[in-house]
């Protein structure tokens, strides 16, 4: 696709796609390369990284594999950040736009419910719905989309208000197009350029939150995440730092990847308009 | 005659990514106190000439041959020694700034004027540009003006600190017919009192043709013809210019339908 | 072959702008009959793109009504007004604009023919070719996006698009204001050999008088939300009687070489 190779043409896209790949490719094969449950003790504890083949990235107080945590969190990091960002934009989408073509009551009505959800920082709301409801994992999805869609919601509205006003949304009506399909074939497809720019964001400040809930052990404790490996890795923080940073670190790359890939992307799509006249 | 303002030597520009050249070895001369109009239509390279002559060229666009401005001395100084209008009334003013203060600017700027001062030449320029009650419209806003008067407006900022060369770079073509007259007189008469030398870049070669002393013709980034109006007008050297002065059209041309209704 | 197609009668529109009240068409009455031009020219501001926004239902009327094809058009709403849509077309300025920045030439065009069922699916294409062809297009123009194009090919296309369903009435609003002065006339041609060719009336709407004159069997001229004159072209040019019109006369640009 056109916007693809425009993506790859930037530093910043390629960059940012290429870490992405990598995690896609580690959360894939960790079940090749690291067998059996993560969360299951392997070996002995407290072994530095490097020393032992058997375990490339050593092992945590309880003598677990960290190779595997790091590779099975991956999954976990990708899973929830991704579902969780989808369903941000699904609902900020459909907000926006119904708040867009509506207007009137209905429009101010649902700004006022984006306006409730946006005043709460994000983080708190999705802690206060995770340690009231509980920690499954679908629930921890949900959490983080109720603090995010907001800002897509505000994007879509503001966008289907603008091309509402060009001319081709006046031609198509003029040609005599139902309202459902203008909305879907002109606007929608229209307004999507920046809103997909934003969730790419999104995803990144998803995966964050997760990381963020399970450090505070509101995470789901039966499967591996990076959150609850670098708050394992406190109480020895300073014999084993090794334990923190290098999860910490994949959380770090994570989020540059996914910024650097929605840096390019917005480039790319953006690339649209013609050069001086 | 004057002597010359500025002379282009095979001027060329091409912009970033771009294959094709805007502009291709233009030599053009541009005597002191002439009303020059450059026509084109789009595609022709004049709002490129435009920007290469005020310095608006974007980054990553690259320049050959010269500009010489034996006329200035040395190298022009935005504000100070040209002053450009623009084609769109409705972004060529700052939204949030009063009229006054974006008039006054220039010349406090250039001038060396105390902002007091700046303020009643503002107001006397205003008036110079026919602009009704001058008083109260130094404290309006730009949204408050029509096309036509912002365009006025835009005209009275460009001269404030009295260039010696002003563009108008497709200054009519966003403005109706009557207002485009109004606009085309005022320039001629402010032109001609100042003793500024004019470069009126437009695709309209009557309107044009009406009040300049030079046209300029260009095509695809090329320099097709220039010389004295009524010469070009009269026997044209080029097929092109030729075309041009065939496709205009007023009150006179025969019209395309036949007068008895089907 | 006579009758009127378009008649309105007493239109009126106002907008207020802080505390002022504007009027924007003052109890405007016009009629077009089929097959005819005519030509509505005023300078910014006098009430022509309100005018044609109302006509084309894009914008409501204060006040006043329309017939358009014998029925009530103010009155028209929801699907009935969208089929009769078929009937009154436009062209707008900006060739850019008015179209999906998405589309290709052949979606744009199939559009019309989809909604309205001009030809059966499977003779879409052939129709879609045709109509290129009519307007001065090669036919396999259909596949390239309408962006790849310049400003004349895409006016074309808007033309294209509009008698697609095949209109009674075109509104051609400043249609060819933004385009080349070369690439002018040659629209204008097209223009007036379609309106002989298929007997479309057309509403031209401009503030250039000559280009007006051009097409035009009848002239209307607007200022101040009001119709101050109207008659035939030719005498309109020759002998204007209103302020606005010799104002509009006096601003048409003249070539400047010698008198002979």
């Amino acid at each position: 696709m056109n916007w693809l190779r425009r993506l790859l043409r930037t530093p910043e896209g390629a960059a940012g796609l290429a870490i992405l790949l990598i995690l896609l490719l580690a959360g894939l094969l960790a079940p090749v390369v690291s067998p059996g449950d993560p969360l299951r003790i392997a070996g002995r504890a407290l072994l530095a990284p490097f020393t032992d083949p058997a375990f490339p990235l050593g092992t945590d107080r309880l003598g677990r594999d960290v190779l595997a945590g790091l590779l099975y969190g991956a999954r976990t990091s990708l899973a929830v950040g991704l579902a969780a960002a989808f369903s941000a934009m699904v609902l900020g989408l459909c907000v926006g736009m119904v708040a867009g073509f509506a207007g009137g009551l209905i429009d101010e009505a649902l700004m006022r419910v984006v306006d409730a959800f946006q005043i709460v920082p994000a983080f708190l709301l999705a802690l206060a719905f995770v340690s009231t409801i509980g920690v499954s994992t679908p629930i921890i999805v949900l959490a983080i989309a109720l603090g995010t869609w907001a800002d897509p919601a505000r994007l879509t509205r503001a966008q289907v208000l603008a091309i509402r006003e060009q001319d081709y949304v006046a031609s198509a009506r003029v040609i005599g197009m139902h309202p459902a399909e203008i909305a879907f074939r002109e606007i929608l497809p229209n307004a999507l350029p920046p809103v997909l720019a934003l969730s790419a964001t999104i995803v990144a400040g998803a995966v964050l939150t997760e990381a963020a809930l399970s450090f505070l052990g509101l995470g789901n404790p039966n499967i591996a995440t990076w959150g609850s490996m670098i708050a394992e890795g406190r109480s020895v923080l300073r014999s084993a730092s090794y334990l923190s940073i290098i999860p910490g670190a994949a959380l770090a790359v994570t989020v540059l990847g996914v910024h650097l890939f929605s840096e390019g992307l917005g480039q790319a799509l953006g690339d649209n308009d013609v050069g001086a006249a | 005659m004057s002597g010359i303002f500025c002379s282009l030597r095979q001027l060329s520009v091409t912009y970033g990514r771009g294959v094709a050249a805007a502009l291709d070895g233009i030599d053009l001369d541009i005597v002191a106190g002439e009303r020059l109009a450059i026509i084109g239509e789009s595609g022709s390279g004049k709002s490129t000439l435009a920007r290469a002559l005020a310095g608006l060229l974007p980054e990553g666009a690259r320049v050959g041959g010269e500009m010489l401005w034996p006329g200035l001395g040395h190298a022009p100084r935005p504000g100070r020694d040209f002053g450009v209008v623009f084609q769109d009334p409705g972004s060529s003013l700052n939204p949030v700034l009063t009229i006054g203060e974006q008039v006054a600017e220039g010349a406090r700027r250039h001038l060396g004027l105390s902002w007091k001062q700046a303020y009643v030449r503002a107001e006397e320029l205003l008036g110079r540009v026919r602009i009704p009650q001058p008083e109260k419209t130094m404290r309006a806003f730009p949204h408050q003006l029509s096309g036509g008067q912002r365009q006025r407006v835009a005209i009275a900022a460009a001269i404030a600190a009295r260039p010696a060369l002003l563009i108008a770079d497709e200054a009519t073509s966003a403005l109706d017919v009557v207002v485009q007259a109004e606009i085309v007189r005022l320039l001629d008469g402010l032109v001609r009192e100042d003793g500024m030398t004019l470069l009126f870049i437009t695709h309209d070669i009557a309107l044009a043709s009406g009040f300049v002393d030079r046209i300029a013709v260009f095509r695809n980034a090329r320099l097709v013809e220039a010389g004295p109006v009524r010469s070009v007008l009269s026997a044209p050297k080029s097929d092109y210019t030729a075309a041009l002065i065939a496709s205009h059209r007023d009150l006179a041309t025969p019209p395309l339908i036949t007068e008895v209704q089907p | 072959m006579n009758d009127v197609l378009l008649s309105v009668e007493n239109l009126s529109k106002g907008f207020s702008s802080g505390a002022r009240q504007v009027a924007a068409l003052d109890n405007v009455s016009l009629t077009i009959s089929a097959g005819e031009t005519l030509g509505l020219v005023g300078a910014s501001g006098s009430g022509k793109s309100t005018l044609s926004r109302i006509l084309l239902r894009l914008l409501s009327a204060d006040a006043g009504s329309i017939r358009f094809e014998g029925v009530d058009w103010l009155a028209l709403n929801g699907a009935s007004l969208r089929r009769r849509r078929a009937r009154m077309q436009i062209v707008f300025q900006d060739p850019l604009a008015v179209f999906n920045p998405l589309a290709s030439v052949g979606a744009v065009l199939d559009d019309p023919l989809r909604i309205h069922g001009v030809v059966a699916k499977d003779r879409r294409p052939g129709e879609i070719a045709m109509l290129l062809e009519r307007v001065g297009l090669p036919a396999d123009y259909a596949g390239r996006p309408v962006r790849a194009l310049s400003g004349g090919q895409r006016q074309r296309v808007a033309i294209a698009r509009a008698i697609a369903a095949r209109p009674s009435l075109l509104v051609l609003d400043e249609a060819v204001s933004a385009l080349d002065v070369t690439v002018r006339g040659r629209i204008l041609e097209l223009l007036v050999d379609l309106q002989k060719e298929q007997g479309i009336a057309c509403l031209f709407i401009s503030h250039d008088l000559a280009v007006v004159r051009a097409v035009s069997h009848r002239i209307a001229v607007m200022d101040g939300g009001r119709i101050v004159e109207t008659g035939p072209a030719a005498a309109l040019v020759a002998a204007p009687q209103s302020d606005a019109a010799r104002a509009l006369v006096a601003a048409v640009p003249r070539l400047a070489t010698d008198p002979c």
